[in-house]
């Protein structure tokens, strides 16, 4: 069961969206956060929300994923919008016994949980769209200039691409460990939350141990075969703007200029 | 000198306690002395903690000898600035399938050695689909590695290997881990590699099946070298064999008992057509 587990939410797809460089997307995504702390008006939320739309057109994925990641956060979302709408004071709307809705409280619990649901959708299409691999790849070369300041960005980057590697081999590992313990009487589902917790820890330290013995071979692998940092280090997929990338970061220049008039005019 | 040279090599554990006391020394190799010649295919075998593997990453440079020398094709291996070409020149394999491949894509793994050579993009992938091929596992080359089987996941960690490439090889029980099919599929892959590309192998093994085609064996046993020469030369003598506590052969075994039983069977039989010749 452990190992059908889809790792990050990569949708395939034959998309515009899809082609672009990661960079492109991550810089995109960043920048759409951005506007949508800029604007703070319903004309900046319209204009934002068209281009999320229209985005999530050219991506081809199919609106149900989007929602799906949404699941998540109702919970944050519902706490957000709880506290702006009773604790805001301000000019009194509805007042039932010591409960009163504010005109602001409605206002800022409106545009919070517009804003935390533009946040997500629009950082869900750009991992639905973008492996994992890919993403990473985009990270180490977009956080490069961080060198300079003595961040070990290709370490960090190779880290992470060996940590997506490793999760379902130890995913498959946990499932093992859980069979064989439950083989002996284990019993990971009844009891209480604590008493589920505790029975847990048996089958977390030999995990761990195997991981360490696991990092261990593969350190002494990735050695052999002569890995050495980022240092003289060639790329067997480098990254490549291509002219979809211009355009791309043409549009959003745009974007991000529309966001800005509109916070200026109005 | 061959491509693999070693003299009086010797190398020792070293237990602490937790002060950091020295414990105990246990000397894990024992003067051993080795040349291998370029192009054969060289094995050794041992029973577990016979210092096999110990020895075998020496000559990748992971552990430096305590005395001694290694030399491969022509490098001392303890000299630093030898460090990235003697890594180059002998490539490993381990044992465990899942420890050692790193890419998340089987062609992105296979590119991960010529990638910290620093080759060219264009030269990268050549070198990629040319290792590939060399080990049958071209069409899975936009596989995960996760969903291959053991035997499938080793022959891409050898198509790792010589897309590097390597002098020589050095497998160290490279089918421990797998089921007699993944055995034969990987050992078959590297017998064509040094009988077609001409590299030299060095596997490190304890199956006795492994061996029967190799140029030369070598039986270890406590850190020393017990026993040298062809298969045939090492099979005909079961009996030192059980004391080294290796396993013979079935045909082999088979073969002897009947040569003491009296019948007229010649010396080290290896493979079962061998033993139906000599009978009929």
């Amino acid at each position: 069961m452990l190992r059908d587990i889809t790792l990050g939410q990569y949708y395939q797809a034959d998309s515009v969206i899809h082609k672009l460089d990661p960079r492109a997307k991550l810089v995109a995504t960043i920048a759409f956060i951005i506007s949508l702390f800029i604007v703070n008006n319903a004309l900046g939320y319209c204009v934002a929300a068209i281009f999320l739309a229209v985005v999530i057109k050219l991506s081809k994925v199919p609106f149900r994923f989007i929602v799906k990641g949404m699941k998540t956060i109702v919970f944050l979302l519902l706490i957000t919008v709880v506290f702006n709408l009773f604790l805001t004071p301000g000019e009194a709307l509805v007042s039932v016994w010591k409960i009163t809705i504010t005109k602001e409280g409605l206002r800022t619990a409106v545009l919070m949980a517009v804003r935390l649901i533009f946040l997500i959708i629009g950082s869900s299409v750009m991992t639905l769209t973008t492996t994992p691999n890919n993403l990473t790849d985009g990270m180490e070369r977009l956080m490069r200039p961080l060198k300079i300041f003595k961040i070990p960005v290709h370490e960090v980057a190779m880290m992470m691409s060996i940590a997506l590697r490793f999760i379902p081999v130890l995913l498959e590992e946990t499932d093992k460990i859980m069979k064989a313990q439950i083989a002996r009487g284990a019993d990971f589902e009844s009891g209480n939350l604590i008493k589920k917790a505790k029975s847990l820890v048996p089958l977390l330290v030999p995990l761990f141990i195997s991981a360490f013995r696991r990092a261990n071979d593969l350190a002494m692998a990735m050695e052999a075969r002569c890995y050495r940092g980022g240092e003289h280090r060639t790329k067997m997929k480098p990254l490549k703007y291509k002219r979809c990338d211009g355009i791309a970061y043409l549009v959003l220049g745009c974007y991000l200029a529309l966001c800005i008039g509109i916070r200026v005019v109005t | 000198m061959g491509i693999i040279k070693t003299d009086k090599l010797v190398f020792e554990y070293i237990r602490r306690d937790d002060e950091g006391n020295v414990e105990g020394i246990t000397r894990a190799v024992d003067e051993v002395d080795l040349d291998v010649k370029q192009g054969d295919f060289v094995a050794i075998l041992g029973h577990n903690g016979s210092g096999k593997s110990t020895l075998a990453k020496h000559i990748n440079a992971i552990l430096y000898p305590t005395e001694g020398t290694v030399w491969v094709d022509g490098m001392d291996t303890s000299e630093d600035k030898n460090l990235w070409d003697v890594r180059q020149n002998a490539g490993m394999v381990f044992q465990n399938p899942d420890n050692q491949i790193i890419g998340q894509v089987v062609e992105e793994d296979v590119g991960f050695g010529p990638e910290n050579m620093g080759v060219p993009t264009a030269e990268i992938w050549e070198r990629v689909e040319e290792s590939l091929k060399a080990v049958g596992m071209y069409e899975f080359r936009k596989h995960s590695p996760n969903k291959l089987s053991g035997g499938q996941k080793q022959r891409v960690s050898i198509a790792g290997v010589i897309a590097m490439h390597p002098k020589c090889i050095i497998l160290d029980e490279p089918t421990a881990m797998l089921d007699p099919n993944g055995r034969k599929e990987v050992i078959r892959a590297v017998r064509a590699l040094n009988l077609a590309e001409g590299i030299t192998v060095l596997l490190i093994t304890h199956y006795m099946e492994e061996i029967i085609h190799a140029d030369k064996v070598f039986v270890m046993d406590k850190g020393k070298i017990a026993m040298e020469g062809a298969p045939k030369e090492i099979f005909s003598q079961v009996e030192r064999l059980k004391e080294l506590r290796l396993d013979v052969p079935q045909v082999t075994l088979l073969a002897h008992e009947l040569q003491k039983s009296g019948m007229k069977i010649p010396d080290g039989i290896l493979t079962t057509d061998e033993l139906i010749d000599a009978l009929i």
